[in-house]
């Protein structure tokens, strides 16, 4: 069990966390964007938030990426860009993806739901939302839409989970100013709201 | 004190914004013409820039040009510690060489990996020790390893035998660089009863705030539009201004909300990164956003000192703690800073009040990610190493672990420190029964170390101190002749609420509906005043004592104004359902909107034309020179005040350890605190549950990974430092709080932020400690790994006090 410095677990260990490559590739690998002179973007249509959207969309292009900076959807927020916090948490089918870990062209025939589309059209909050405002529980706010999405991928397929079953289901979700008491506060007021 | 405001709930007008993804983090921003930056930073962790041949990157399509350290310094780098804008002598991997505008980032990136960067290689160190010990190679320019204030950089050395000495458990025999002592420590073990002495060590960590240090900056009419990431917005601003070297008037700062500050984001001189984009904006007269990757935050954002520590600590029969001797080698990282090893000691002073104390320290520079301030700096590394020898003396001297803190307990009229100086108040000893008796403390004594199967149950009791408070800020208010109270806050929007928390005092004072206020906040063009930067958990006590101030300044103004115009003296009058009246006969008055309109004609020192506070700091003045004559003005420039105001806190866990994995699950946690006044119920819940996954994080799992052959961090994710998540904290944690005032804050109140971890890296220390029979591993973190193999009697494979190594 005791932990040996090789060559092979170290590199397998820098390898997981990227910083083999300091800088240079970094941002432009982890969005997916095309090799300098290489593929070109593709036109192609997307069911965000229940409208088609078109969008130019390169090969490599990650579903977060074409939220934020295509469509202007800067609600999915980039903590990491590697799968690790699901900050950028957004709904594929139903179900609480990582929009940083998904390419865009797979999502030709899905239906993606962001933060910015829970609100009803008369502008009230999902209840997901309103309890987390009710419960105070954001604390900086940077993962709170991937909470809100994460809770309610929960709650669409459990409405009336315990809180262990809660916290296993918010699990992949990190929050670095350690508010997971009150987000699943909010979760369990929100299976009160309906 | 029945209050209107303080002590109740409320929606702090940002919440919605962040449930909704509407609130604008700096990223999220984008200006007509933008253009993007990227980096290029060290790949080694020590070298010197030889040179650097841009030619093929700046003949590119699309690519505007570069920044490098010698258009940032002109005059040459500063030869000082802390983290530089850009750098021709690299410390650490990762730290910003140069910055290549762009089109876009592919371009930018692909412009990047064009440039041709020679460097000279230096000898690196990852371990202080290593450095310290003679030949050992270091971390610093010019062959130095430490910063010694008002000196400089300087190198330190120890024998080997006094490395190999410290490294095998004995007192270090070298001399610190700096030390300090209360008390006759020779006679206060010569009293003691039992003494405990033991090296230790703690680990480094990075911040890791989900928000990377994305900034985006644009000129316009000579000014700086800065869209950035703080802690703090006005305190930044006016640091941050003399770094890009732009004057004070001519710098606005927007932040509307931060995505987690934890001591780093704090002041300008810690995010100095944020002037890359301005300054490249300046050069090439464009828009330019910095996005900041999840690799790059790593480095800029910072770390948490490591400690290499040894301590003796002596108890008389009695329990009283009689001597404390603390000697600590602080690792200082790539760029030096922090004085986390002094604070150390100072928190065991505050919390044990030892009849003597003697604190000597160390700094050692090491190629590792920047040190500097992080949630309980020095504080929070020593609470999980003291809580089990403060465990082992209660158990030696046939003393009830609560009974030997209550004993040590801080309480009002104490002193501490270095200084001697006094509490403002405090109520320890409450806080310990409030806590034990929340956690049902003596009912599951019985439970202590019981076994079911493979597992055992742990109990574990810990304190946390920072101290809290601050003054000597400007506070400012206006009101409208549409009679809303404008509350101009320039605190930062890190998560905490402090921004309007705080604002809440202003509205107590005029006891104005809180729908009728309105925070200014967001940018510095909305006119704000000065505040401390939003650090050290001074936040609430320093700018509760400005608003409250303000308000106050204004309510005098509209009894003055009343009793010239309706009659009477200006103490016959009070306010009231926002009205100003005698109070006598409450129909003889003016509404908030009429007094408005006659501060407004009257001007003068009504409308912050004349009558200023002296003190006024320069940024307050620029705001108040800007608002003169539009609003009826309150304006406050706040004196010092008198002794230190703490937060405390206190925490009891139980906890269940597997024996065969090495595991343990948080069965049930409490913790309580000791504030003063508790402003805002919901935000000090929030505080203390935060600082509460901090604590676990200190206590079991965060850690800096660095490779030793060739010095790359490889903790640079969540993953590999191990911050804590929902499966790694309790299931729900208890929490309260004494709420007894302050006397040197008008509403009563004091921080919290800082202490909320350490009580709980103690407690839960002190259960893991107690739940493997007093085996005390004196380290945080205590790994999965560290304990099996405790148990399996073998051997760590690392050396002994080893910092930013493969350890557990």
């Amino acid at each position: 069990m005791n932990p040996k410095v090789t060559r092979r677990r170290f590199i397998k260990g820098v390898v997981a966390s990227g910083a083999a490559a300091t800088t240079t590739g970094m941002w432009y690998a982890a969005n997916g964007q095309d090799r300098p002179g290489g593929a070109v973007e593709r036109l192609i249509r997307i069911n965000v938030n229940g409208q088609m959207r078109s969008v130019d969309v390169a090969p490599q292009e990650t579903l977060a990426s074409t939220l934020r900076y295509k469509l202007g959807l800067t609600g999915t927020k980039l903590g990491c860009n590697r799968g690790e916090c699901g900050a950028c948490t957004v709904l594929v089918d139903d179900v609480a993806t990582y929009a940083c870990s998904v390419l865009t062209h797979s999502m030709k025939n899905a239906r993606i739901e962001t933060v910015e589309g829970l609100e009803s059209p008369n502008g009230d909050l999902h209840p997901v939302q309103q309890a987390f405002v009710e419960e105070l529980s954001p604390q900086c706010g940077y993962c709170t839409p991937g909470q809100v999405m994460a809770a309610v991928a929960l709650l669409r397929e459990n409405p009336n989970p315990t809180r262990e079953e809660a916290r296993h289901a918010m699990s992949g979700n990190i929050c670095r100013c350690g508010s997971y008491d009150s987000y699943l506060d909010g979760v369990m007021r929100a299976v009160q709201l309906g | 004190m029945a209050y209107m405001h303080i002590g109740k709930d409320f929606v702090p007008p940002d919440v919605p914004g962040k449930v909704t993804g509407r609130i604008k983090y700096a990223e999220d921003y984008t200006r007509e013409g933008m253009v993007y930056s990227r980096l290029l930073t060290s790949p080694i962790p020590h070298a010197r820039v030889l040179d650097i041949d841009a030619s093929e990157a700046l003949a590119m399509d699309g690519v505007f040009g570069i920044l490098t350290a010698d258009d940032v310094y002109p005059d040459g780098e500063p030869q000082s510690t802390g983290l530089k804008i850009l750098t021709n002598e690299p410390t650490l991997v990762g730290e910003p060489i140069l910055a290549l505008a762009a089109i876009d980032e592919k371009t930018a990136e692909t412009a990047i990996s064009r440039i041709n960067v020679t460097f000279e290689r230096l000898p690196f160190v990852l371990d202080p020790l290593d450095s310290l010990a003679e030949g050992g190679a270091n971390a610093y320019p010019g062959d130095q390893n430490t910063f010694v204030f008002r000196q400089g950089f300087a190198t330190e050395k120890w024998t080997e035998d006094q490395v190999a000495s410290f490294r095998a458990g004995n007192e270090p025999t070298a001399e610190p660089q700096q030390t300090w002592s209360l008390g006759d420590l020779e006679a206060g073990f010569a009293a003691s009863e039992f003494v405990y002495e033991t090296t230790f060590t703690t680990a480094g960590y990075p911040h890791h705030s989900m928000e990377p240090r994305s900034a985006m900056a644009y000129w316009e009419d000579g000014k700086l539009y800065l869209h950035g990431t703080s802690q703090s917005l006005t305190a930044l601003a006016d640091g941050m201004a003399p770094i890009i070297g732009v004057p004070k008037e001519d710098i606005v700062f927007i932040n509307a909300a931060t995505g987690g500050g934890f001591g780093q984001r704090a002041r300008a001189n810690s995010i100095p990164s944020m002037a890359i984009p301005a300054k490249l904006s300046q050069k090439i007269n464009r828009p330019v956003m910095m996005r900041i990757t999840r690799e790059e935050e790593f480095t800029i954002g910072g770390a948490r000192q490591g400690f290499q520590g040894w301590i003796k600590v002596g108890f008389k029969p009695d329990g009283v703690m009689s001597a404390c001797d603390l000697y600590i080698i602080s690792d200082n990282g790539g760029k030096g800073g922090g004085g986390d090893a002094s604070s150390a000691a100072d928190c065991i002073d505050v919390l044990y009040q030892p009849d003597a104390l003697r604190f000597r320290g160390t700094s050692i520079g090491s190629n590792t990610a920047h040190r500097g301030a992080q949630r309980g700096p020095g504080q929070n590394q020593i609470a999980p190493i003291i809580a089990p020898i403060l465990d082992k003396a209660a158990d030696a001297l046939g003393i009830s672990r609560l009974e030997i803190r209550k004993i040590n307990a801080p309480r009002n009229g104490d002193v501490a420190g270095p200084r001697q100086t006094p509490f403002t108040s405090a109520y320890v000893p409450e806080s310990l029964d409030m806590a034990t008796q929340q956690f049902d403390w003596e009912g599951r004594q019985a439970r202590r170390r019981q076994r079911n199967g493979s597992k055992v149950i742990g109990l574990g009791l810990g304190q946390g101190y920072h101290n809290a408070g601050r003054s000597g800020m400007d506070g400012i208010v206006t009101m409208g002749t549409d009679g809303r109270l404008k509350i101009h806050n320039g605190v930062g929007n890190l998560g905490t609420y402090s921004y309007a928390s705080t604002s809440r005092a202003a509205a107590e004072v005029l006891k104005m509906p809180w729908e009728n206020c309105d925070i200014l906040n967001v940018r510095t063009d909305n006119h704000l005043p000065i505040t401390s930067p939003q650090d050290g958990s001074n936040s609430i006590f320093t700018n509760t004592r400005t608003m409250f101030g303000a308000a106050t300044d204004m309510l005098n103004k509209m009894k003055e104004i009343a009793a010239t115009d309706l009659g009477g003296d200006p103490a016959d009058y009070d306010v009231s359902n926002e009205r100003v009246h005698q109070i006598a006969d409450e129909s003889i008055g003016y509404t908030y909107a009429e007094v408005a309109q006659r501060a407004m004609e009257l001007g003068g020192k009504f409308t912050g034309e004349a009558d200023l506070p002296e003190e006024l700091a320069e940024w307050t003045q620029i705001s108040v020179s800007r608002l003169a004559g539009s609003a009826f003005m309150g304006v406050y420039h706040d004196p010092r005040h008198e002794g230190n105001p703490p937060g405390f806190t206190v925490t009891c866990c139980e906890i269940e350890l597997d024996l065969e994995t090495g595991k343990y699950e948080i069965l049930d946690m409490v913790t309580i605190a000791e504030s003063g006044t508790i402003v805002h119920p919901q935000g000090m819940e929030n505080q203390l549950v935060g600082g509460a996954v901090w604590g676990i994080g200190l206590s079991g799992y965060e850690r800096h990974l660095y490779d030793p052959q060739n010095g790359l961090p490889a903790s640079t994710g969540y993953w590999q430092s191990k911050v804590p998540t929902y499966l790694d904290t309790p299931v729900k944690i208890g929490t309260g709080w004494v709420d007894l005032p302050d006397p040197e804050n008008p509403v009563g109140a004091r921080g919290i932020g800082e202490p909320s971890m350490g009580a709980v890296s103690a407690a839960l220390t002190a259960a893991i400690t107690d739940a493997l029979d007093g085996h005390h591993f004196a380290t945080a973190p205590i790994t999965a790994d560290m304990i099996i193999n405790h148990l399996a009697g073998t051997e760590e494979n690392a050396a002994p006090l080893a910092q930013n190594n493969f350890r557990g």
